[in-house]
């Protein structure tokens, strides 16, 4: 081919696309957590925004937030108090969402958990010794949870029953339930108010450094989780059953009896966290009980990428931003449920910002470039 | 003008993924009203390559010309427009979709589709070429070569007068290929320029009029078909001179039957019969390939004697070896976990490396404990031995990877094999079902499997080889079984067999009761 | 009898978020995109459509109720769609995990709509309603026709956003199973590289398909605010409709069609009880609240049980698409 067709008209010649996209392995793990920590930094930024657009001065705002859950020492009680329950609830979905089982029932099982421990508390007083009670609490509510979660597993096992609606709507029924025991059955006489009375002294935890002593059943279980899923024989079982059904079959493995077990550790966990909001905090059992925290465990434990240590600080995190959001209600009148607000935009940005570890960006005419975050 | 007669003119086409570069610099023309063989072992570049010219993917570098004019191939609808078309090897169709409706999918028109009209015209373009169909027909009900017949009318009915298949043959049986040639060589007439391609060196030497020969990403040459010969066709795309020849040694004389399938009969979730009365036995150091058409129950056989698919009725007996002397179990009903621990000694490499026999996402390490994890005391596992013994496999099969806890998905697909095969074979079983082992390696890795699979079969292992590839059936084995439509409807020597017997069993002539050597 | 037809007056009224969301969502799955967050986009149309009206009456000195009707339609939709827009952006073009992108949508919607409401509710003074006239619109009925004897209250007594839900269902019906677009439509569902391969813009479809899918979504969240709350925020409002929403896409099929049948089944059995004289009492009614919610898991084990070829889930759902993918 000579000139000729070099300069022939190119009728169907396009331009190559401004950006392409190509898959890469390559990425230092501290590259990435960097990047990870930059995107929740661009998405308080995003929110600071937000706080302009409401006429505050976001640093302010920032640092009322951060005052207000660390100040005082009945603050920090207060931030750890928020972590607990949230803690408990990620590492319960943990060992489920490795397995790929997408349990959005946490917040049922907290509350099948913590209806198990008020009963036991409101109705067995006065037949043990505290220590015993407080034993007997925390076993009904970790079966409780446990039962709560394995039900869904079983239709999944059985006949591949989608579980992400299942366990979604199991927690609407037993909210549902705690209503009806609140409005009928459980209901305190004395009150004119719908609610079940508080549960006596016998049944409350005791504190450590001010602190119920549920923060060491979590911080034990954290630690436990971590080696369960990394070093435990269940838990490689888990990894397989999550990464290919296919291929945990071929190997032997009974993967319906695996999920099975994990949704009942998972419940269980979970049903612990709900133990723990009575026994521990509330010291009665009400409709917001759970108040949302086994979906706000979904991020922490999607934040943590399922590393039960990243967890305690992310719950932490999240615990401070609604303490935070109370304080800046009272001081800035702004509604509480901007910490929700911020949550989302704190995951969308951490979902985002994988694409930029898994990726990279190639520019036209800058072949072999990478782009930045 | 030389520029005119070519159809399409492709100079310096460069392509990588991540690291690895799938086309160095590939420059290759086809000329109007000829077919192009474009052969290349696996891995060599060539369905890259094919894949850039229908704008799947986009070149990192090189220039594209159609009919003597440059352009840039941005999306699948630019090559269309350009009026080229792929058939791809893994169908691209939609199979709850009618015919019709996959070969309008995408084409601009009328906003509702007038369905009469379509079919009347679509039944005209398939005539034309000699070609049936029917239009209203799922294709979840479709046979691999009805599928494919979809698939060239779809290219066909898009005005495409270069078309390019990518492996047109290795779903369809030695009949059905000959026929597919023929349409090919009426396009040909009919001034279409037709790239195929392939690895399979005697169907290039059949219908192409010049030969490309692609080697690790680059093209090492191109030769007019009527001038060359196999040897220097094969020399060329391996690059040194090899040995055609698959080595096979003499079976065992003292051959026991390890396993013997009685009436093996299986059923699809949907209810077909998969396998139909299935009889066979499989002796002690002799390789039994399984040939037919892809579909005819292969999967199926695997993965029920492996005891992952469920048996509707006969039996699988499985020689046992204990103090007392050997006897047999029947297998079917009982899970993996049980068979193992009933002492049958059997592995299975299945055809799907990465989603069934591997976990894509770990690492070697945790990848060899996947049958084994279970052993030891106490609730943890034990990696020391795995660890170890993936260490030894990496130096005993020269398996390439950055290290033990690398990833096996970012290995090359032979390295993936060697693996797999590797930690089956290191369970030392006396019953070995591959299936497919070969499929998607260069000729190295595959002769290095056929290697091993020798190795086993002189160790007086049983090796059940589903194959896909008759020559290498035909080359390797000591006996040949033949699938249709989940009947056994021969069992032949393939010393004393041609291919087209072969042939004409895998499309199901002959009875389940052929002559058994 | 007059019980009985003030009944399906009733379910259908009910019925009808139901099939905003199923339809909206159905559109949504056919692309294969499997967005979790029906029950966020729901929150930001029903605050978005409640904003527009009330800040339309707000600065007109003489509103019409029938142009704050609209707008709070187009706000819902629109705000609605910006919520699927985002979760476009994060799925299609930046591959990010759609179940969890999905629950992170539905975070931020919740969010979204509380807080929106409270603001709205404190600069109005703590407390959030459109005036008289726009809630007429949204209790209206066909003029003449409804009253018309039983006919013409069985179907001609519901506001315009009853009969907008039906348009849409059957309009969708019909783009899916009757038209060129539609048919790619499903073809990107089932296997974006054959559809792309056809020379189908995957993307494009994918990003129309779950905006426009989100925003009839939204206009299901504006119609709870609206017809359900009469006119006023209620913190929570739509607590559940959204899921049972997801859920009902599973029970129909995807099928626009049967989402009619399916969505007032659901309306009906939520207003079941203010017309079967059971004589409850307080605790009882809250056990009988979880029904439709105890239903909804029923029909997920009877379609999952039955599972056919024809009437499954669009293959690729679930799955992001990347064309270069090996």
């Amino acid at each position: 081919m000579g000139a000729n067709s070099e300069k022939t008209k190119r009728v169907l010649s396009h331009a190559e696309p401004l950006v392409r996209l190509a898959k890469r392995s390559d990425m230092p793990a501290s590259k990435a957590w960097a990047i990870r920590v930059a995107s929740i930094v661009a998405a308080l930024a995003i929110g600071a925004v937000l706080i302009v657009a409401l006429g505050h001065n976001p640093f302010s705002v920032y640092a009322d937030m951060v005052k207000g859950s660390f100040f005082t020492k009945t603050s920090r009680v207060e931030t750890i108090k928020i972590a607990i329950p949230l803690l408990g609830a990620a590492l319960a979905i943990t060992p489920a969402f490795k397995m790929k089982f997408w349990n959005i029932g946490a917040e049922g099982q907290i509350l099948a958990g913590a209806i198990a421990a008020t009963y036991v508390a409101l109705f067995w007083i006065d037949k043990m010794p505290r220590p015993v009670l407080i034993l007997v609490m925390f076993i009904a509510g970790a079966a409780a949870g446990g039962i709560w979660g394995v039900i869904p597993a079983l239709f999944k096992a059985k006949w591949g029953i989608n579980e992400t609606l299942f366990t979604l709507m199991f927690n609407y029924i037993v909210l549902g339930f705690v209503r009806y025991l609140q409005n009928g059955p459980w209901r305190a006489p004395a009150s004119s108010f719908p609610q079940i009375a508080m549960i006596g002294f016998q049944s409350r935890l005791p504190k450590v450094f001010g602190v119920h002593i549920g923060w060491i059943i979590i911080l034990a279980i954290t630690v436990a989780m971590f080696f369960y899923l990394k070093y435990a024989k269940q838990g490689y079982e888990i990894s397989v059953v999550g990464e290919s059904v296919k291929t945990a079959q071929y190997a032997g493995m009974n993967v319906g009896w695996i999920i099975i077990r994990t949704m009942f550790i998972s419940g269980a966990i979970a049903g612990i966290a709900g133990f723990l909001i009575v026994s521990g905090e509330d010291f009665t059992l009400s409709e917001s009980t759970a108040g949302g925290v086994g979906f706000t465990a979904i991020t922490v434990a999607w934040l943590s990428r399922l590393n039960p240590f990243v967890m305690v600080f992310i719950s932490m995190f999240l615990a401070t931003l609604s303490k935070g959001s109370n304080t800046i209600q009272t001081n800035f009148k702004i509604p509480a449920s901007a910490a929700e607000v911020l949550t989302g935009i704190i995951l969308f940005c951490m979902l985002g910002c994988e694409f930029f570890i898994n990726y990279k960006l190639i520019f036209r005419h800058r072949k072999g470039d990478e782009a930045g975050v | 003008m030389a520029d005119e007669l070519n159809a399409i003119k492709l100079v310096d086409i460069t392509k990588s993924f991540g690291n690895v570069v799938a086309n160095n610099r590939i420059s290759l023309d086809v000329r109007k009203g000829e077919i192009l063989a474009l052969l290349g072992e696996n891995g060599s570049g060539k369905t890259t390559l094919m894949n850039i010219l229908s704008g799947i993917y986009f070149p990192d570098g090189g220039r594209i010309y159609v009919s003597g004019r440059e352009v840039t191939i941005r999306s699948p609808k630019e090559a269309f427009e350009l009026g080229i078309g792929m058939i791809h090897q893994h169908f691209k169709l939609i199979d709850v979709l009618t015919a019709a409706e996959n070969i309008v999918l995408g084409l601009p028109g009328s906003v509702g589709i007038n369905r009469k009209a379509l079919f009347a015209e679509i039944k005209e373009l398939a005539s034309r070429y000699g070609f049936e169909i029917d239009t209203g027909k799922k294709i979840y009900d479709m046979s691999v070569s009805e599928k494919q017949t979809v698939e060239i009318i779809k290219v066909l009915y898009r005005g495409a007068d270069i078309l390019i298949l990518d492996e047109p043959t290795a779903v369809l049986t030695p009949q059905e290929t000959e026929k597919l040639f023929n349409v090919l060589r009426n396009m040909k007439a009919d001034g279409k320029a037709i790239i195929i391609i392939t690895h399979k060196l005697n169907e290039v030497l059949a219908v192409s009029d010049r030969v490309s020969i692609l080697r690790k990403g680059e093209s090492v040459g191109t030769v007019d078909t009527a001038k060359t010969t196999q040897q220097e066709l094969t020399d060329l795309m391996v690059g040194r001179r090899v040995s055609l020849e698959i080595d096979r040694p003499q079976p065992d004389e003292n051959a026991v039957e390890c396993l013997k399938i009685v009436d093996l009969t299986c059923k699809s979730p949907e209810g077909h019969r998969v396998l139909d009365s299935v009889s066979f036995s499989l002796y002690s150091g002799e390789i039994l390939g399984i040939a037919g058409i892809a579909g005819s129950g292969q999967r199926e056989l695997c993965e029920s004697i492996a005891g992952l698919y469920p048996v509707h009725g006969g039996a699988i007996l499985c020689r046992v070896q204990s103090q007392d002397g050997d006897y047999r179990e029947n297998i079917v009903g009982m899970k993996p976990t049980e068979i193992i621990k009933r002492g049958v000694a059997m592995a299975f490499v299945p055809e799907d490396r990465l989603g069934m026999g591997l976990v894509a996402s770990m690492d070697m390490t945790d990848n060899m404990m996947l049958k084994s994890y279970r052993s030891g005391k106490g609730i943890f596992t034990d990696r020391k031995t795995p660890r170890a013994m993936a260490e030894n496999l990496i130096k005993r099969l020269d398996i390439v990877t950055p290290g033990v806890s690398t990833p096996v998905r970012l290995l090359s697909g032979g390295n993936v094999q060697k693996v797999l095969v590797g930690r089956e074979i290191a369970s030392s079983p006396s019953v070995l079902v591959v299936a497919y082992p070969v499929r998607g390696l260069d000729i190295n890795s595959s002769y290095t499997i056929y290697d091993l699979l020798n190795e086993q079969k002189k160790k007086g292992v049983a090796v059940l080889f589903i194959g896909e590839d008759l020559d290498v059936l035909m080359e390797l084995c000591d006996r040949v079984m033949v699938l249709c439509g989940g009947r056994v409807t021969g069992i032949v020597d393939p010393k004393s067999t041609t291919k087209e017997q072969i042939g004409l069993l895998m499309a199901g002539a002959g009875s389940g009761k052929a002559a058994s050597s | 009898m007059y019980k009985f037809i003030q009944f399906i007056c009733a379910t259908i009224l009910a019925g009808t978020p139901f099939l905003y969301g199923t339809v909206g969502e159905i559109l949504t799955e056919k692309s294969g995109n499997l967005n979790l967050g029906v029950e966020g986009m729901m929150f930001m149309g029903g605050i978005a459509g409640l904003a527009g009206a009330f800040y339309y009456e707000k600065f007109t000195a003489v509103p019409i109720g029938g142009i704050a009707a609209l707008i709070a339609v187009v706000c819902a939709f629109c705000c609605a769609a910006l919520g699927a827009l985002i979760y476009c952006f994060l799925t299609i073009t930046l591959r990010a995990n759609q179940n969890v992108t999905g629950l992170a949508l539905t975070i931020f919607g919740t969010g979204f709509g509380n807080f929106f409401g409270e603001v709205l509710s404190s600069r109005a003074g703590g407390y959030v309603a459109v005036s008289a006239a726009t809630k007429a619109v949204f209790n209206g009925n066909v003029p003449v026709l409804s009253s018309i004897p039983t006919v013409g209250k069985l179907l001609f007594s519901y506001n315009f956003a009853v009969y907008l839900a039906v348009i849409v269902a059957i309009a969708i019906a019909l783009f899916l199973n009757r038209t060129r677009k539609g048919l790619s439509l499903r073809a990107v569902g089932e296997n974006p590289a054959t559809a792309d391969a056809a020379g189908i813009n995957v993307t494009l479809y994918k990003y129309l398909a779950t905006c426009i899918g989100g925003g009839i979504c939204g206009i299901g969240g504006m119609y709870i605010v609206m017809v359900t709350c009469s006119g006023v925020w209620v913190n929570n409002c739509i607590s559940g409709y959204g899921w049972i929403a997801v859920a009902l896409v599973i029970f129909v099929t995807w099928s626009p069609w049967r989402a009619l049948i399916g969505s007032f089944i659901f309306g009906g059995l939520s207003v079941l009880r203010y017309y079967l004289h059971l004589g409850l009492n307080n605790a009882q009614s809250q056990l009988y609240d979880v029904v439709p919610y105890a239903a909804t898991v029923i029909v997920l084990i009877i379609t999952g049980i039955r599972q056919s070829r024809e009437h499954a889930i669009p293959a690729s759902c679930g799955e992001n698409y990347f064309r270069e993918e090996r």
